[in-house]
């Protein structure tokens, strides 16, 4: 179902950038889930870059949804660093017990982008995943896909 | 004393925002605007999640201590074993389990009452720094 007041996903290059700058309710995560992948597919975009320094708060179903999105773009070999998270959201995250476990960050837009272009141009080898524990990423890189 | 009723999934939002307005009106810091909206969106989700519908009632308050005292109050199924239910983790729907003991961590006080097939209250307190 599409929401009329549905988040826009920008292309630049081969990164897509989305900024979220509403108050996310559950299906609306859900939707922008299924855009940003369907997006990626599309496109074969490397990277996406979320936006989420206008949310006001992060709660454990929106954080499992942004944490599940990054696990489903690894499989669709792309990465993607969540910029611009607001100190309070930070501690309440992991006060609420949530550790966004496998989803790169980074303080802003700025050095979202340049980590991405880290990531994607080092295939991964250079930069420690923040999870090392599954390493969807690079056992969805194998020889000859690229 | 304000009122949201939970019927469907936006009202969480309405629920958190409400929430953290008050919060802010009453003179709480960022952090715990943010802490109180988070409980909020948990516990308003749980209402939504179990019970299809229900209420949460939002009244400062200043017994003991001067702050924020939030009740969320459903007709649903209750809950069987609160102590399990506290459990990070344990969810009896597909949810993250984080709801109950999240809410928990994210407040100062919690109460729970509940009564198999009559339904739950929730009370979580903030209060204000001395």
């Amino acid at each position: 179902m599409l929401e009329s007041n549905s988040i826009p996903i920008l292309k630049l290059k081969e990164f897509l950038i989305v900024s979220i700058q509403t108050d996310l309710h559950d299906r609306m995560a859900e939707q922008l889930q299924y855009d940003i992948l369907n997006r990626i597919s599309e496109t074969s975009a490397k990277g996406v870059l979320i936006d989420i320094s206008a949310l006001e708060m992060v709660d454990s179903f929106i954080g499992r949804t942004l944490a599940d999105t990054a696990k489903m773009a690894a499989t669709l070999d792309a990465d993607i660093v969540i910029v611009g998270m607001n100190p309070a959201v930070a501690i309440t995250l992991v006060e609420l017990g949530l550790s966004l476990e496998g989803v790169y960050t980074a303080l802003n837009l700025d050095e979202g982008y340049e980590l991405l272009q880290k990531i994607t141009t080092a295939d991964g080898e250079d930069i420690q995943n923040p999870d090392s524990e599954d390493s969807v990423v690079e056992d969805m890189n194998e020889p000859g896909s690229d | 004393m304000n009122l949201v009723r939970i019927k469907e999934e936006r009202d969480i939002v309405v629920a958190r925002s409400a929430a953290k307005k008050i919060a802010q009106e009453m003179g709480f810091g960022l952090v715990d605007q943010t802490r109180i909206s988070t409980a909020v969106s948990e516990l308003a989700r749980n209402i939504y999640l179990y019970a299809g519908q229900g209420e949460v009632h939002i009244e400062a308050d200043c017994n003991p201590r001067s702050g924020l005292r939030i009740t969320f109050t459903d007709q649903g199924p209750g809950i069987a074993d609160i102590k399990l239910a506290m459990t990070d983790g344990w969810s009896s729907v597909k949810s993250m389990g984080k709801g109950l003991p999240g809410a928990a961590r994210l407040s100062d006080h919690m109460e729970i009452q509940s009564e198999l097939g009559k339904g739950t209250t929730v009370i979580i307190e903030k209060w204000l720094p001395e």
